[in-house]
């Protein structure tokens, strides 16, 4: 066997260990010379990003991939599963860590100086957290990857405004405790009555036990762990500080992942752990979650509108997003499932640019606060406009990809007879405007003869790149989205609420 | 009736065009000549595309294309019919006209962020056309969405915060239009499948309960704000704070047209002349577009400043047209499309000379208009042109759709819609005759020299002023409106 | 017949496990003082810690160490799974807790305090939506 050949056959591993060491290794390249970080990282992630698309190609092409770590064979090893869902979501993560990182090179030297070498490690840990999270097919090394996230979110958002950012730190540690607690609790409740730790294999012991208090119970510390940790309302209350006091760059990578990979380890606990049967029918779990998520996206949307910082509007706008996502899965029809699936890719481009453009405009003017927008089309044009077009995404303007998914959901709301969630869903793309345009007024209009001194002072190149890549990816995909739907979620909503298609 | 369709792609290109243009126009704002360059390139080039299809639509042929497969079965598609030929001749043409205007009122007063102006004006001209060759309702809410966005710059042009909070107006009238609009597209795509538009209506949409046929009818009519029926009408006057060219071209024109086309659309292509029939929702909204024509022109002879006056005219004018194709006989709507171009002539006519009184004279009030006439002979001329058109007197355009409107409801027999037609067209000289009357005949307060608006002005409101004569005189010349008009009304009442 | 206390008694493990984890999670919502609210992390995990090793418990079991031997068959071995496991979760708890406490260090430099209302209205002074250099910039002007 050649090199090559052993880097082929454990692909699914690497994504998870190349961050890993990379990681450890970033204080090794910041000790030879601070400025070789970024370029470091900037590797990292585009190895990983290769290897994601690679794994997610094979399992398009010749269907799921199973790995064993250390040869162990299921389910006494740990099993590294890589099916459409997570290789989706793999991929949603390694890109916009290697957007975020690209960012990363001025907003980190100005805002976080002396902090470069530890960011970088930490910011690479996040990555190999995240994505053992997605990867595993091991319910307890989900576990431990799940507190390799928090742990290095955590000091993520330690690094950012003095004194708050510790605060909002230290409220998400003890909320991430919490709700890690209960998924641990849960995860030895499942252990103790199926006696294995395989996603699979308890998938196929547990319809028989469905009847036991303590399966009932295993799926509600998970569904509160879970909640907590993606800030579904009203367990939200961690998010907004978190998001807001964290430095610009974390802002963008939690804000776009984080959550994300909440409701995708939801998604799997709810129809790869426990199955589409007990989760709608015997427990009806997923009717309640449509119902939290409806309130969800109409709180978020009417909080962020009282918010006059913009990363504390974009976080409770987050809110009601995640809110988007969780309708859609709790629809259970295939559409519906397909509009949730497909939010979670364009959420993370749309709020992901918006945090981008919200620290570049802190990183130009020391600004946050929306009222003082004043001039800024004049003074960061393409910034702004990037924001333009992510805001407009958002609101769901036909032409973004805040189009599709808002298309799939509220067809889906009607497949399964619930008029109500599309009032939902449509009522709040108008609170969406609401608070999006009065920063649109702010930008571009009100005193037009005060603006005729500004000058252009547009942010650096490396911040201007991945956030014109991902506004271009807004609009890209609300024209064709036809691929990833067609190629993944289309299958994958299938597959997940067992239907033969 | 089979209509033989081939595919091309000059409707995108004709789109296109403009959004290019707007491209340019923003990395050309530093130099005003060659900015407006773009502008006047991209206008010619655009109505050059648009009659380069008009004798394929002449022959009954249909100009299809689809551009991208945006979600399964949800292509964003254009298809060029004779209707849709209509709004994008007018549309294409007067832009032309208005780019024109436009140079000599933004010059002559200094406005502001005229590159601003220039791009938004180019991104909704391609969203008007882009609504009249929308194959589907989907590409159609995409343009209508972007109409909206693309010209709320032009309505808070000045950016006072009056002009804001008017801009603020418009805005939420029509997202929440916008709303309504996607509401109902999603409920036809539910229950047929799909959101193409077809001559006799969307098939399956006669399986549907009369409720929900109701409910989406009503949604769809709300959706269609932007034609402004009366409760949702507020938001026109208020953007009459915009400058006098995007008052003229796209409160009398593009966004208001897109509007009735739209409810035009939607009626006939959507539900179809057959299902209007048998679910009788013809008549309600018949009834109710009534109240329209008759309020709004009582409204507008309360109004002195002129702008808002023609404003209100235009909320009733618009009217007609969805009662042409509501009264569902071939004269009816036969009179309902020729209502298009015909008021967009007249009625860009009259906003440009309301211009040319705000830039020459500085003049907005009816009440300061006294023997203006004097002054501005030639415009008043035009304005009366204009006025005699909306009343309804020949030989002016205006008097041939109403003809048709008017056989239309006498063929149906119902003499409130005919009563309806007569009361306004009384109203209509009730409120234009004043005008009239006090730059004319009234004594000015103090001696007025003559003194005519810059030439780019006062040849653009004198071609449209001619223009509104010949089709007045000569309706049925070939290939002219009435032609199109013909031919679209063969194709949705099945050659009848 | 059995009683309550026959409950209680049968499986006093479960229950201490129960008192220990709310009485932590009291703590953790509770409690003021951030110091106490990491202690009361503490105590709910280390609850955590307990549940799993007594379900890996076996009455008679002994360390699963194979036994070789004619009475091999005999033997009952305990479940080693769950030891495993919670010496993972514990290194888990002992970091999280590391990283608390070092914000708590952090948190004391900044405020003087660790009691969590004295620290609110701290933050409420310093107006948190004005960064440092809108501040100035208002100053300026």
């Amino acid at each position: 066997m050649t090199g090559f050949d052993i880097i082929i056959n454990n692909l699914p591993v690497l994504t998870v260990v190349i961050p890993l060491i990379a990681g450890f290794l970033t204080t090794i390249t910041g000790w030879i010379d601070r400025r070789l970080c970024w370029y470091w990282v900037m590797l990292t992630m585009f190895i990983v990003v290769l290897i994601t698309s690679s794994n997610l190609l094979t399992v398009i092409n010749s269907g799921t991939i199973y790995y064993h770590l250390g040869g162990w064979k299921p389910p006494f090893g740990i099993e590294y599963v890589i099916d459409l869902l997570n290789g989706f979501v793999c991929i949603i993560i390694a890109f916009i860590g290697l957007m975020v990182a690209i960012y990363s090179k001025e907003s980190v030297k100005k805002e976080l100086p002396g902090k470069t070498i530890p960011f970088y490690s930490i910011f690479l840990l996040l990555i190999t957290g995240l994505m053992g999270m997605t990867i595993t097919g091991d319910i307890f090394n989900f576990y431990v990857f799940l507190e390799i996230s928090s742990l290095t979110a955590y000091a993520l958002i330690a690094m950012g405004d003095r004194g708050d950012g510790l605060v909002a730190s230290f409220n998400y540690l003890i909320m991430g405790t919490v709700a890690a607690s209960f998924i641990l609790l849960g995860i030895g409740y499942l252990y103790a009555v199926t006696g294995t730790l395989n996603m699979a294999d308890m998938q196929n012991i547990l319809p028989d036990i469905y009847g036991s208090k303590v399966v009932l119970a295993a799926l509600a510390f998970f569904m509160a762990g879970f909640s907590i940790k993606i800030g579904l309302f009203p367990l939200h209350a961690w998010l907004p500080d978190a998001y807001t006091h964290a430095p610009s760059t974390a802002s963008a990578l939690i804000a776009g992942l984080m959550t994300k990979v909440g409701v995708y380890a939801m998604i799997r606990f709810m129809f790869s752990v426990f199955t589409p049967a007990f989760v709608i029918d015997i427990t009806r779990m997923t009717e309640i979650l449509t119902w939290a998520a409806a309130l969800a996206i109409i709180m978020g949307s009417v909080f962020a509108i009282a918010q006059s910082d913009i990363k504390r509007m974009l976080a409770y706008s987050s809110i009601s997003q995640i809110g988007y996502i969780l309708l859609g899965v709790g629809l259970v029809n295939v559409i519906g499932m397909q509009g949730g699936l497909l939010h979670i890719l364009n959420h993370a481009f749309m709020k992901c640019a918006l945090f981008l453009v919200a620290g570049a405009i802190f990183y130009r003017t020391g600004i946050r606060n929306i009222h003082q927008f004043q001039g800024l089309g004049k003074k960061m044009p393409v910034t702004t406009i990037v924001f333009l077009i992510a805001a407009l995404s958002m609101i769901g303007v036909p032409g973004t990809v805040g189009f599709t998914s808002k298309w799939y959901l509220a067809l889906g709301s009607i497949e399964a007879g619930q008029w109500i969630f599309v009032l939902v869903i449509l009522v709040s793309s108008l609170l969406n405007i609401v608070y999006f345009w009065r920063i649109f007024d702010n930008i571009w209009f009100g005193n037009p003869h005060e603006k005729e001194h500004i000058k252009r002072d547009e942010a650096p190149l490396t911040m201007l790149v991945p956030m014109v890549i991902l506004a271009f990816l807004c609009i890209f995909f609300g024209f064709f989205a036809y691929y990833p739907l067609h190629y993944i979620l289309e299958p994958l909503s299938n597959t997940l609420l067992g239907i033969m298609p | 009736m089979v209509t033989e369709t081939i595919e091309l792609i000059t409707p995108v290109l004709a789109v296109l065009v403009s959004l290019v243009a707007s491209v340019l126009i923003l990395a050309s704002g530093k130099y005003p000549n060659i900015r407006e360059g773009w502008t006047f390139l991209a206008a010619f080039t655009k109505f050059g595309l648009v009659m380069s299809m008009l004798p394929l639509i002449l022959d009954g042929k249909i100009i299809t294309y689809t551009i991208v497969e945006m979600l399964p079965n949800l292509p964003i598609a254009f298809k060029v019919d004779a209707f849709g030929m209509l709004f994008a001749i007018v549309a294409s043409f007067l832009w032309i006209i208005v780019s024109s205007y436009s140079i000599g009122y933004m010059r002559t007063l200094k406005e502001h962020a005229q590159t601003r102006y220039y791009f938004c004006f180019a991104i909704a001209l391609s969203s008007a056309l882009g609504i009249a060759f929308s194959a589907n309702l989907v590409t159609l809410f995409l343009f209508y969405e972007l109409l909206t966005i693309s010209t709320y710059p032009l309505v808070a042009h000045i950016e006072t915060p009056e002009a804001i909070s008017a801009g603020r107006k418009y805005l939420a009238y029509l997202m929440i239009a916008g709303v309504f609009l996607l509401f109902a597209t999603l409920v036809v795509y539910h229950y047929t499948g799909t959101t193409e538009f077809a001559f006799g209506g969307i098939a399956g949409l006669e399986l549907l309960p009369k409720t929900m046929l109701t409910i989406l009818f009503a949604a769809f009519m709300i959706g269609c704000a932007k034609a402004a029926f009366m409760p949702l009408h507020a938001w026109l006057p208020a953007a009459m704070i915009a400058p006098t060219p995007v008052s003229a071209l796209l409160h009398a024109v593009a966004v208001v047209k897109a509007g009735v086309f739209t409810a035009v659309r939607i009626i006939l292509y959507v539900f179809g002349v057959d299902l209007m029939q048998a679910s009788n929702l013809w008549l309600y909204m018949a009834y109710f577009v009534s109240i329209t024509i008759i309020l709004a022109s009582v409204y507008a002879m309360r109004q002195n400043n002129l702008k808002r006056r023609l404003a209100y005219s235009t909320v009733s004018q618009l009217s007609y047209v969805v009662l042409g194709a509501l009264l569902i006989t071939p004269h009816g709507i036969t009179g309902g499309m020729l209502h298009i171009p015909y008021h967009a002539f007249m009625k860009i006519t009259l906003f440009m000379c309301a211009g040319a009184l705000i830039v020459t004279a500085n003049k907005e009030n009816i009440s300061e208009m006294n023997g203006i006439a004097r002054q501005m002979p030639i415009t008043m001329l035009a304005f009366t042109v204009g006025a005699l058109g909306m009343i309804g007197m020949p030989p002016v355009g205006g008097y041939i759709t109403k003809w048709f409107l008017l056989l239309g409801a006498a063929e149906l027999d119902n003499m409130i819609l005919i009563a309806v037609l007569l009361v306004s067209a009384v109203l209509n000289a009730a409120y234009f005759f004043p005008v009239i009357y006090v730059a004319f005949f009234k004594k000015p307060d103090h001696e007025l020299e003559y003194k005519e608006a810059p030439l780019t002005m006062l040849v653009p409101i004198v071609i449209t002023a001619l223009i509104s004569i010949l089709i007045g005189v000569w309706p049925d010349a070939p290939g002219m409106f009435l032609d199109i008009v013909n031919i679209a009304v063969a194709n949705v009442t099945g050659g009848v | 017949m059995t009683g309550i206390m026959d409950i209680v008694y049968a499986e006093y493990n479960y229950w201490i496990y129960v008192a220990l984890m709310m009485i932590g999670f009291y703590a953790m919502i509770a409690k003021k003082n951030l110091v106490k609210k990491v202690i009361g992390a503490n105590i709910f995990q280390s609850a955590i810690f307990l549940f799993y090793i007594s379900l890996s418990d076996i009455t008679g079991g002994t360390a699963p160490i194979i036994v070789h031997g004619e009475h091999a068959a005999e033997v009952i071995y305990t479940n080693p799974v769950p030891h495993v496991l919670i010496l993972t979760a514990i290194v888990v708890a002992v970091s999280t807790t590391a990283v608390a406490l070092a914000l708590i260090i952090r948190i004391y430099d900044e405020y003087g305090s660790l009691d969590e209302d004295v620290i609110l209205a701290a933050r409420r002074n310093l107006q948190p939506e004005f960064s440092e250099y809108a501040r100035q910039k208002e100053v300026d002007s």
